[in-house]
């Protein structure tokens, strides 16, 4: 099963659509969070806002999730160890307010096992890997060095009377 | 001879808005060992899937539903009445800007995180958040060194 997610406030017809066609050739159930508005999705099983259990469970059983360039979704991905595709919004067509998303994948393009998809066309090539591979867990070293700098702060903040 | 008191410990309130916000302030926990502390988010049911409590749900607002703002107030001021803060941290959004600004008032010691999504440059939040935090950081070293903003490392 694949999980698509394009968080829940802004739709992104671009990826839906793109991901509805390739449902239609192949037999794999696509579980689909497609956000607001309306959308061409016939081949996908759209699921609307997903009480967090019911996220968390979707995720995890997926074989790979594709998703926007969101960083709920990229946690998540590492907290359940899944496989990710991430295709960034474009602020260039309207699909959010700024390229933000685009940026934050540039970063992880370089170093992760994030697999980014800078055009919709190379989705079919991205998702007939028969092997991806899942974010792993935990902290890398940047993470561990925030984690490290806000306990040496709230270490030395006076407690108050 | 009288007995000392041993130190309490810390007690900090951390708050974010549901999603994103939500989920780097969770990576951040470990930085919380051994501290008291109250968790509030903007989305019932959140906590709850994250172990974190106790914990308080506080309503969201944005710059397009300001009118909010008092409600917002009033239910963080209450968390801050209940939980009497030494730290108060938020990763966003302006819900985390209304804990900081109201926490200082308090008296607490403030902390942002910028969401590690702003990769160009602080988000609006943040810039308003400059003026209540204490340790005001970015998750970029390059938005860190263009803003002015402390830089440790990232929860990516």
């Amino acid at each position: 099963m694949i999980f698509l997610t394009v968080g829940t406030q802004l739709g992104f017809p671009r990826l839906v659509e793109a991901m509805d066609a390739w449902a239609a050739t192949t037999s794999e159930e696509v579980i689909a969070q497609v956000g607001s508005g309306r959308v061409n999705c016939a081949n996908l099983a759209p699921r609307g806002m997903l009480p967090p259990a019911e996220f968390a469970d979707i995720f995890r059983r997926a074989r790979v999730v594709v998703a926007h360039a969101g960083i709920g979704t990229i946690l998540a991905a590492k907290r359940f160890r899944r496989p990710l595709i991430i295709v960034p919004r474009m602020a260039g067509l309207g699909e959010h307010r700024n390229d933000h998303q685009a940026a934050t994948a540039r970063a992880l393009e370089k170093g992760t096992a994030v697999r980014v998809c800078w055009e919709v066309a190379e989705l079919p090539a991205l998702l007939a890997e028969t092997a991806p591979e899942a974010l792993p867990e935990g902290p890398g070293a940047s993470h561990a060095a925030l984690i490290e700098g806000l306990k040496g702060f709230i270490a030395a903040a006076p407690l108050r009377r | 001879m009288t007995a000392v008191e041993a130190p309490r410990r810390t007690r900090i309130l951390a708050l974010a808005s549901g999603g994103g916000h939500w989920q780097q302030l969770m990576e951040m926990r470990p930085a919380f060992e051994g501290c008291e502390v109250t968790y509030a988010t903007t989305l019932a049911g959140l906590p709850e899937e994250f172990g974190a409590s106790p914990a308080v749900i506080v309503p969201d607002f944005s710059r397009s539903d300001l009118w909010r703002l008092p409600l917002v107030g009033w239910r963080i001021g209450g968390a801050l009445r209940r939980c009497r803060p030494d730290i108060v941290i938020s990763t966003g959004a302006l819900p985390g800007v209304t804990a900081l600004a109201l926490g200082k008032l308090f008296g607490a010691r403030t902390i942002w995180v910028d969401s590690v999504a702003n990769a160009e440059e602080m988000s609006l939040s943040g810039k308003m958040a400059r003026r209540v935090a204490d340790l005001w950081l970015s998750q970029w070293p390059h938005v860190a060194e263009e803003s002015g903003a402390g830089y440790f490392g990232a929860v990516l």
